[in-house]
């Protein structure tokens, strides 16, 4: 497997194996994301590509294996040092997960709030910025509850910037959007990325979006790596999953049944 | 949709047309009982069939199995398709039983013995979770959130005023009107002031009090908190570097700690009020009088033996609110649940609490 050539890696997962209720979930997951790049992390749902945006902020611990973020060991650092590193990296969630009680404004100020003295004028200056930025200026004093969900993910993503992390890591930026929320939150997510020159890693399956917006792209599936590589390689790409997973095959190597027992046999028993 | 289904029986033979499918069966359910069917041979004729499906195809296997326990025999006539669907529907194995073997009354005690202490131990870990975290936040005051706390006070402890002082007071009133009837008969009504103090301050005022909060304060805190896992803002919080213990757990148990002794000295003046009430309303003994039949030296002793016990039922009540809040799993019951579960865990927990209390008063001759 080829790696990001000619780029000092951000993050580098090695060996990664992690199980959760006794299911391994990645088996041998070793992979790198290029600094200030736009990398993709693509499969299908449920093969756990959440799971590694949680490894990596140290939310959850592998079985083995080591993930380092800017050359720091991120397993086994104390809560103090992880809690230093979660201020480098903004985190933008599948539903935004803005704070409920929070207008918009307060939700994009609250990281500011939290982890600084600054004044309440430069507070403002920066909200302000980064709401005009994903063209929320607007909506400063909505509640969460008034906002539809595409504008949610651009709060969101106001304030996984407001920090101005070195690293911003997108779950599913792009599910559930209607297709202008999804073109806006291509072009942001292009733009942040140059504007700030910042490593972003997106978690997606929305294939045409990551390849409009990714550098590279890794595919997961059955708790290991099976491609790398730029967009345009992976369409190129041979190998029978990878064909079925860009080229959007309902059958192939992963199979569109879930495991079951033979179908006759489900039928006749009625359960009790 | 085809042709309904049809039955038709004419001396041996039987000729079933139409649709065999799920939503004509009940009424070709129902034709079908009615059928006498005749003994002996009978020949079903199903090539008229224009649709047959599971439903349907069980309705024929009944049908046939009717006439066979009958002794009688059937002849069937079916395109290829419909027999193998026949076949299939034969095979059907009915549950031989349609409910779970009841449990027997010792094994479920078992069970729900053996759920409630693991709910226990769940606790126990969780508050020595919390003993630890808060440790770690003596050392560092400046991660304290005033702004928080300040919220959480008014929430859980002014809000209650109104509802507490009500409560209290009337409660007050009751236990004045039954002691004065008991005392009537031994002529020993002025002993009214000392028992009713003694009630209020030692027993009912933190128990009343604790119960309200629990009910109000319990459930808000496990809907407030379950609510924030469900739309991942406990994970946000994480991952923006700031701690949900520091911003949502510490400030909702000191606020219900500083509040509930405060509440708890309400509703004794509260109570004691409405026993003064019906001092007067009853003996014609004024405020006045009442307030000097209490023998300060008793009267301060019962107040700080309640009081003592108010920030212990605090902490227990905010814990078991917050536990169950972050508890939640997803799904639409999940926050009822945890309310539910948060109001009787508390409520359990402070009458127990309670009651270890006396009994150590009492050990201690206090």
């Amino acid at each position: 497997m080829t790696r990001p050539a000619g780029q000092e890696p951000h993050i580098e997962l090695e060996g990664l194996r992690f199980q959760r209720d006794g299911r391994p979930i990645f088996e041998d997951v070793s992979l790198s994301i290029p600094r200030g790049k736009v990398t993709a992390i693509m499969g299908p749902s449920g093969t756990g590509k959440t799971t590694l945006l949680r490894l990596v902020t140290g939310q959850l611990l592998p079985e083995r294996g080591s993930i380092r973020v800017d050359g720091q060991e991120v397993t086994g650092i104390g809560r103090e040092a992880l809690y230093r590193l979660r201020k480098r990296i903004g985190f933008l969630f599948q539903h935004g997960a803005l704070l409920t009680d929070l207008d918009v404004y307060e939700n994009v100020a609250f990281p500011l709030r939290e982890h600084t003295q600054l004044p309440d004028c430069l507070i403002h200056h920066l909200v302000m910025t980064k709401l005009q930025s994903v063209g929320l200026r607007g909506a400063a004093r909505l509640m969460p509850s008034q906002l539809s969900g595409g504008m949610a993910r651009r709060v969101g993503l106001a304030r996984a910037v407001v920090m101005d992390p070195e690293l911003v890591l997108y779950d599913e930026p792009f599910a559930g959007l209607d297709p202008i929320s999804m073109g806006v939150i291509v072009r942001l997510i292009r733009e942040i990325n140059e504007a700030l020159g910042l490593t972003s890693v997106i978690v997606s399956h929305d294939i045409e979006e990551v390849s409009q917006v990714a550098d590279w792209a890794w595919i997961i599936a059955d708790g290991r790596i099976i491609a790398g590589g730029t967009p345009e390689e992976l369409r190129g790409e041979e190998s029978p999953w990878v064909r079925q997973f860009m080229h959007r095959l309902s059958d192939g190597p992963v199979p569109f049944h879930f495991p079951a027992r033979d179908y006759p046999e489900d039928l006749r028993e009625v359960p009790r | 949709m085809g042709a309904p289904a049809t039955v038709q029986l004419e001396g041996q033979s039987l000729t079933c047309a139409g649709e065999w499918r799920l939503p004509g069966v009940a009424a070709l359910e129902a034709r079908l009982e009615q059928l006498s069917l005749p003994r002996g041979r009978l020949e079903i004729s199903g090539e008229a069939l224009e649709g047959l499906d599971v439903a349907g195809a069980r309705l024929l296997h009944r049908l046939v199995s009717r006439v066979e326990a009958a002794g009688g025999e059937v002849n069937l006539h079916l395109c290829e398709e419909h027999r193998r669907l026949l076949e299939l529907a034969a095979r059907v194995r009915r549950p031989e039983r349609l409910h779970e073997p009841r449990e027997s009354f010792l094994s479920e005690v078992g069970r729900v013995s053996w759920e409630h202490w693991w709910e226990f131990r769940g606790f126990l870990g969780f508050l020595g979770e919390v003993v630890a975290e808060f440790a770690r936040r003596l050392l560092r005051p400046s991660t304290a959130r005033p702004r928080r706390f300040l919220n959480e006070l008014e929430q859980g402890g002014v809000r209650a005023v109104p509802i507490v002082a009500v409560l209290s007071f009337l409660v007050g009133l009751v236990i004045a009107y039954q002691l004065s009837t008991a005392l009537d008969t031994y002529g020993a009504t002025v002993f009214l002031p000392e028992l009713l103090t003694t009630t209020m301050l030692r027993e009912l005022g933190p128990l009343i009090v604790a119960i309200l909060v629990a009910g109000r304060t319990a459930s808000s805190y496990a809907a407030e908190l379950g609510t924030m896992k469900i739309n991942e803002e406990i994970d946000a919080l994480r991952t923006l570097g700031i701690s949900p213990f520091d911003m949502l757990i510490l400030p909702k148990l000191l606020a219900l700690i500083f509040a509930l002794p405060l509440l708890t000295v309400l509703a004794g003046l509260s109570g004691m009020l409405g026993g003064a009430l019906v001092n007067w309303a009853v003996h014609e003994q004024g405020v006045t009088a009442f307030l000097q039949r209490l023998p300060e030296g008793m009267s301060y002793r019962h107040f700080w033996l309640g009081l003592v016990k108010a920030p212990v039922f605090a902490a227990v009540i905010a814990l078991i609110g917050c536990r169950q809040g972050l508890r939640v799993k997803r799904g639409a019951g999940g926050v009822g649940q945890a309310t539910t579960r948060a109001v009787v865990q508390a409520i359990f927990a402070v009458i127990v609490i309670n009651a270890v209390f006396s009994i150590i008063y009492n050990l201690q001759g206090l």
